[in-house]
């Protein structure tokens, strides 16, 4: 099954399970949304609760508060992460801090649904990576799958969590990533990375897309000899510290990937966070691979901004041959 | 414009909604001076507004209806239980716990974030509409507000629905020190109820049974399934916008004194006069009543405990890994 099935199929389960979880966004009810992943929900579930909101991102983000609060499950979603920008205030300034505000009197259990990150040649704002403008806003979760199994895991445990979740699907992922998904009930705890390749060399640490990129460069360095791990987030709010403090210790050499600019993004707190708790078991300085610190360009210029097998390959090699 | 010159509104409720307005006053006076004494926070006084405020409270029900307020209002809510008051100085003085306004009191605590409230009341009133929940959502905000976005993008929202909600635009003529003529073109706030398709009137906000019977009739709507309605209540702002404004330095004198000739509480005590429900005697008992009262608040509010380490609850239900351990460090210091 291909993560878009997996989050779709989540969707109508948790829809079936809970009568208060309502859907609602641009193009999600009659059209099944712009990538299908809201198919077939109108017609099952009825246009009270699989809603077509205007074109409005802040509406949408600030009904989810109010829809909250009457004791509805709200599953909104953006249709790109990077209209999010019309939504920030709402996010980051109500959604987030609403329990914080009132005591725990309201409580948020909202998931936003939105796809990001780049790679099949969108307009300019369809392919940012905000993860780690969320991550600095306290109150939110913030939840990246990259696998198919994980989609449903994750946005199960997403749906029926209390908090506030930002749930971004790998939009270059969503037919291209296949794996087993279980069937029947399947939750994944938030705060539990997942090792996807074992190896003793050096781990690469990522989320979402670039876990499937790093996973491609794992396979082919084995050819060279290199063993790889790799290590799979899930989630970067709340941080599975354990995880990337034991393959640090075990492997001592470090690559962190990520799709956003270089910097202030997520890859820095993880390095931070070694810095702190695993500096003495460091054999060489963690290397860090990036987008660049320019706007998401456009078509022709994409695939040479995002990070792709080769520059993560590239790190990798020089992570294992530096000496400490 | 609409007025309350013909109501039949029973006499103890008029005497009860003065009572409110006049306790509102005093309130608000009392957090502004605990300001000035360094025991609280900036503030804005509801000066200008209690008939608006409490004429509204009174059109709701109290056991079904919500209302979500800017921040100029909560001193005004004594008829949604008093609770509001009393979380309303805890927030002014700076406890966390003046955000929680607990049950059953159906009252949203001050928003900052201008114009935000407005997509909150209409998801609340979409989500009761979808409960088949028996009442509405009233929701305040400012002329400057609806400037920002979100007024337009949840007004129309608003209209699609139906959604069972009042947005009251308290139209006091200024935006801090920016008057309504560099805020818009519009011949007024009500109008523009057209471009959302909803109906939209303006009351005259100094009087609080004009105010009641036009809230009355919103709500009548929004419960009978007709949807949401704009009411701009028009008045003025007779004091500063907060405790850190100095209006001198922009309003107007003479238009200041013509609205103090219609300054809420004189139109609502004429009104009493008319009816022949008021006295002296009795406004000084009302006075020195909510004068008790509000002590009684401020005192309970200045020795509640407070624990710093309660800065870290609430984020969650419960603490990520990080957080917690940022708690632990917090209180090993």
């Amino acid at each position: 099954m291909n993560m878009l099935e997996a989050i779709n199929h989540t969707l109508i389960a948790e829809m079936e399970r809970d009568e208060r979880v309502m859907v609602f966004g641009e193009d999600v009810a009659q059209n099944g949304g712009v990538f299908r992943a809201t198919e077939g929900l109108l017609e099952r579930f009825g246009d009270e609760r699989v809603v077509d909101t205007p074109l409005a991102e802040a509406v949408i983000a600030g009904t989810a508060v109010g829809l909250a609060a009457a004791g509805m499950v709200p599953v909104p979603e953006i249709q790109f992460l990077g209209f999010s920008y019309q939504a920030f205030h709402q996010i980051a300034g109500q959604i987030a801090r609403l329990r914080y505000r009132t005591r725990s009197r309201f409580e948020v259990p909202i998931t936003i649904r939105s796809p990001f990150g780049g790679g099949v040649r969108t307009p300019e704002l369809h392919s940012e990576s905000l993860e780690a403008q969320y991550a600095n806003i306290p109150g939110l979760k913030i939840v990246l799958p990259s696998s198919a199994a994980d989609a449903k895991g994750l946005l199960t445990t997403a749906i029926r969590d209390p908090n506030p979740v930002l749930f971004l699907e790998p939009l270059r992922g969503y037919r291209m990533i296949k794996d087993e998904v279980p069937t029947g009930e399947h939750l994944v705890p938030f705060g539990q990375a997942r090792t996807v390749t074992e190896g003793s060399d050096v781990v690469v640490i990522a989320w979402s897309f670039m876990v499937e990129l790093s996973r491609r460069a794992a396979a082919q360095l084995a050819d060279e000899g290199i063993s790889v791990r790799v290590l799979d987030l899930r989630t970067i709010v709340p941080l599975d510290t354990e995880a990337i403090i034991e393959a640090v210790e075990q492997c001592g050499r470090v690559v962190v990937v990520q799709e956003a600019p270089e910097t202030n993004g997520f890859a820095s707190e993880i390095i931070a966070t070694i810095n702190d708790q695993a500096f003495y078991s460091l054999e060489a300085p963690v290397q860090r691979v990036s987008g660049y610190d320019a706007p998401y360009p456009v078509g022709m210029l994409e695939d040479h901004y995002v990070p792709d097998v080769e520059r993560i390959s590239t790190a990798i090699r020089r992570a294992v041959e530096t000496e400490a | 414009m609409t007025d309350g010159a013909s109501t039949g509104l029973p006499d103890d409720v008029v005497t009860a909604m003065y009572t409110n307005m006049l306790g509102a006053r005093l309130f608000s006076q009392r957090i502004f001076n605990l300001q000035r004494q360094g025991r609280a926070g900036t503030n804005a006084p509801i000066d200008g507004s209690e008939a608006l405020v409490v004429g509204a409270s009174f059109a709701l029900d109290p056991e079904v209806d919500w209302i979500l307020p800017q921040y100029r209002e909560l001193v005004g809510l004594e008829r949604f239980g008093s609770d509001v008051l009393d979380r309303y100085v805890l927030y002014c003085i700076g406890h966390p716990d003046g955000g929680h306004i607990p049950e059953p009191a159906r009252v949203w605590p001050p928003q900052i974030s201008l114009a935000t409230q407005v997509p909150h009341a209409v998801g609340l009133a979409w989500g009761m509409k979808r409960a088949k929940e028996p009442g509405c959502a009233l929701v305040f905000l400012g002329d400057g507000s609806t400037s920002e976005g979100d007024f337009y993008e949840a007004a129309n929202f608003a209209g699609v629905l139906d959604a069972p909600v009042i947005i009251v635009v308290v139209n006091n003529g200024w935006a801090i020190s920016t008057p309504i003529t560099s805020q818009t073109r519009a011949k007024n706030f009500a109008e523009k109820s057209h471009a959302f398709g909803i109906p939209g009137i303006t009351v005259d906000g100094t009087d609080a049974i004009a105010m009641y019977e036009a809230v009355a009739d919103a709500r009548t709507r929004a419960i009978a399934g007709a949807g949401p309605t704009l009411i701009e209540a028009v008045t003025y702002r007779l004091g500063p916008h907060t405790t850190a404004d100095d209006p001198t330095r922009y309003v107007p004198s003479d238009e200041l004194a013509a609205a103090q000739e219609r300054d809420p509480i004189v139109v609502m005590r004429d009104e009493m006069k008319r009816r022949n429900l008021w006295s002296q005697e009795g406004e000084d008992a009302i006075l020195a009543e909510a004068d008790a009262r509000m002590e009684r608040a401020v005192v309970a509010g200045e020795a509640r405990s407070l624990d710093p380490a309660e800065m870290f609850n609430h984020v969650y239900d419960e603490p990520t890994p990080r957080l917690a351990r940022q708690r632990t460090e917090f209180q090993a210091k």
